[in-house]
């Protein structure tokens, strides 16, 4: 005799547990229940939004008198115009040829001693400039300490032309040529045969302008002057009387060191300090990069409720339970990352979207030009700080999966994440100031080494933050850290800190199946 | 003048509580361990500081003692979390209740407990301090700290100051955790707070934009006044003198004492 094969019962409700979503429900409930967790993650936040009204009180960062806000660029951006510049006017259309000799330096050491030195960036050449005010259109061809020939316009863009050093027996001839608002700009090595280094549109480049001679050296902690020696000159129009201007005058944003022009039969010779350039240093403060200063604040309560997400579970006994209701480790480890994720994300977002959004009223109170900060680049800010938190977050829970005791685990992430972004940001320098490359600031450790911590550890993801780039035009010494600056892009600084939370997950993922619970 | 008293010394109730905490420290893996991490972390990092550290020129203005000590700022974090797992640790395995039974003056318990704490953690502090300073004593003169460059010699007087200061320093912070811990009854609050309170002084002194209050919070934080007692170059321009930057550290360790000691007093365990 036959039946039919019977169908074993199957619960209904079964099926539904075993969702990954339910068990992220189930972590959900677990974290929103916890009502120190709730509160620890609305103290992350008002320690963020806190913290702005002390980050971006930029006014008094001159101790005593007001600083006077640093010139703007044709684009809005803060900029360094300083620099000594023989000049004439130019109405119309023009050429201004020359040839130079020499480009040789000086740095003050002492109050009254200079010794020879020719910083990298030092520089000398041509420019026609829309008049002598700080912050005007530009364009120039130059020579530099060591970087070849440069064609530079409006501050933030720079071409190479030709390489290798000048000297006497092997001069470089330059020339820039204007027509309407495009200025094109031209070099040489005999003067005979000229190559293209660069067209500059110049938009609303009014009839008159200023052409001439400059030379201009960037501090490097010392005062720098850079000196160019200048040959057969020719000018397109008729020529007048040179005038020397100091651009800037020498007042805080100005030339650190009066120039001077001195001409002779067949040569004149320009000396000049100073830069043109994309204001670089104390950048943090100039941007509304500064009105996150306070994540690191925000960090720490996330790391604390990262780990203890799975430390209590273990303190309690629950993750027997837990693991009895979600028998696959894996997951329960995955959906305990989902949802500290998520919450800390959500957490971060609403943090640096108060913090930007107060940061950007106090920082427009100063005065001060900003960076102007494409709306790409907010977004990019904003869920940059959430998503850096957020892996933040996830790497302390895997370490608090693989140490299990809450003190030790809080303690290694906090160690992990924390102490490479406090060593890289310490010695603190307070106000103003240019850091040597490889120098110090009063002991701690050397801006290299401080920008290795900032590529490697977990404390990379801060690079996320960044707002102003960093112009190779501008002395590496003016990028440290400590102004806000990072040595990997944002996404890469990211990716950094998200391999970090990838291996520190796979170890607690295999540990976790391993051992018993 | 009773006869008893002498033949039967019954020893004083806190040598009691002492030699019972001396015996829970003793028994368990976990001090030791963390201890010798302590030595093993902060002499690891400060010779790869020392090592990496570079003086080309004379006035080249680097702290020979800060780059030795290094390792410090990793190593007060496993101090810290020895100071806060000596309470922590009764608390959640509810010890606690047992430990006051058996010293029902909770006040000599937790005398006893501080105490007996502070001998392991200064043997182990010096033992790091001391191995971090002969690595720099080593590794040091040979990458240009010289006495060409001004380095006469890496044993002064201000040398040995830095090198006891630190020792200081460092059993400061187990007390402070030990306090806190006690305040906050919970492990990983507790260590949150330390570190946090470690950390972030720091930052935030070189973020906020204020220069005045930058060295208002360089005075006060427990970090920064730590490292102030550990300077041997350019002291004057310190924002504290070495001996009033320990002294801050004091403070802080004294006040989370008495916090500590006042919730152990006045609240159920």
């Amino acid at each position: 005799m036959t039946t039919a094969p019977v169908t074993p019962y199957r619960s209904q409700a079964a099926a539904g547990r075993e969702s990954f979503w339910h068990l992220v429900h189930a972590e959900w409930t677990k974290f929103r229940t916890v009502r120190g967790w709730m509160i620890t993650m609305i103290v992350a936040i008002m320690a963020v939004t806190a913290f702005v009204f002390l980050a971006t009180n930029v006014s008094s960062s001159c101790s005593g008198s007001a600083c006077p806000a640093p010139p703007a660029g044709p684009g809005g951006e803060p900029v360094t115009d300083a620099f000594y510049f023989a000049h004439q006017p130019l109405t119309g259309n023009g050429t201004i040829t020359v040839q130079l000799t020499s480009l040789t330096g000086q740095v003050a050491v002492g109050p009254s001693q200079t010794v020879p030195g020719l910083q990298p960036w030092s520089k000398a050449g041509i420019i026609i400039k829309q008049n002598t005010s700080q912050g005007s259109a530009y364009a120039a061809m130059m020579v530099t300490g060591s970087h070849g020939v440069r064609m530079q316009w409006d501050y933030v863009n720079d071409t190479p032309g030709l390489t290798g050093s000048m000297s006497a027996s092997s001069p470089r001839w330059l020339r820039l040529v204007r027509t309407g608002d495009t200025i094109t700009g031209y070099d040489s090595a005999d003067g005979t045969h000229w190559t293209l280094a660069g067209t500059a549109t110049l938009p609303g480049l009014t009839s008159i302008v200023q052409a001439g001679l400059f030379a201009a050296a960037p501090s490097n902690g010392n005062t720098a002057t850079a000196t160019g020696v200048f040959r057969h000159i020719g000018l397109s129009w008729t020529a007048t009387r040179w005038t020397g201007t100091n651009v800037g005058g020498s007042g805080p944003n100005g030339v650190p060191q009066p120039g001077t022009l001195r001409q002779s039969a067949d040569a004149i010779t320009v000396t000049g300090s100073g830069d043109i350039t994309p204001l670089a240093g104390d950048g943090s403060v100039l941007s509304l990069q500064r009105a996150l200063a306070g994540t690191p604040i925000g960090l720490i309560p996330l790391i604390v409720v990262g780990a203890m997400f799975i430390t209590t579970e273990y303190r309690r006994g629950l993750i027997r339970v837990s693991l009895t209701a979600s028998p696959n480790r894996g997951r329960l480890l995955a959906a305990k990352a989902v949802m500290i994720a998520t919450v800390s994300f959500v957490t971060g977002l609403i943090a640096a979207t108060l913090a930007v959004a107060v940061g950007a009223r106090t920082l427009a109170r100063t005065g001060v030009p900003l960076w102007p900060v494409p709306a790409l680049t907010l977004a990019r800010m904003l869920v940059g700080t959430a998503a850096l938190l957020a892996v933040a977050a996830v790497l302390a829970l895997a370490i608090g999966t693989v140490l299990r005791r809450s003190a030790a685990a809080v303690a290694a992430a906090i160690v992990v994440i924390f102490v490479p972004y406090l060593l890289a940001l310490v010695p603190p320098l307070v106000g103003r100031g240019v850091l040597a490359r490889g120098g110090f600031a009063g002991g701690g450790l050397s801006l290299i080494a401080r920008e290795w911590l900032l590529r490697i550890t977990p404390a990379a993801g801060f690079s996320a933050q960044q707002v102003v780039p960093r112009f190779s035009q501008v002395a590496d010494a003016f990028y440290s850290p400590n102004w806000g600056y990072y040595p990997l892009a944002p996404w890469a600084g990211f990716a950094v800190e998200c391999a970090w939370a990838a291996a520190a997950l796979a170890l607690a993922f295999y540990l976790l199946r391993r051992r018993d619970a | 003048m009773s006869l008893t008293a002498r033949v039967s010394p019954s020893p004083h109730p806190v040598v009691q509580a002492l030699h019972a905490e001396w015996t829970k420290l003793r028994t368990v893996a976990g001090p030791a361990w963390l201890l010798a991490g302590v030595i093993a972390l902060t002499v690891a990092v400060g010779t790869v500081a020392a090592g990496a550290a570079q003086c080309p020129s004379a006035a080249c203005g680097i702290d020979p003692a800060k780059v030795s000590f290094t390792g410090l700022y990793l190593g007060q974090a496993a101090v810290a979390v020895a100071g806060v797992l000596a309470v922590g640790n009764e608390y959640s395995a509810g010890m606690i209740k047992l430990s006051l039974i058996a010293v029902p003056r909770r006040l000599t318990w937790f005398f006893a407990k501080a105490a007996v704490l502070t001998v392991p953690v200064l043997i182990a502090s010096a033992l790091a301090v001391a191995g971090s300073a002969l690595a720099g004593w080593l590794i040091l003169p040979g990458h240009g700290f010289t006495p060409v460059h001004g380095y006469a010699s890496l044993i002064t007087g201000t040398d040995i100051r830095a090198a006891v200061g630190a020792v200081l320093y460092l059993t400061l912070i187990a007390l402070l955790s030990l306090g806190i811990a006690t305040a906050v009854r919970d492990s990983a609050v507790a260590i949150g707070l330390v570190l946090g309170l470690l950390y972030l002084f720091p930052i935030i002194a070189s973020l906020v934009s204020d220069a005045t209050l930058a060295r208002r919070l360089q005075q006060i934080g427990l970090l920064s006044a730590g490292l102030d007692v550990q300077a041997t170059i350019g002291v004057k321009t310190l924002p504290l003198t070495p001996w009033q930057g320990l002294s801050v550290v004091a403070l802080w360790t004294a006040g989370a004492l008495l916090l500590g000691a006042f919730a152990l007093k006045f609240r159920d365990a």
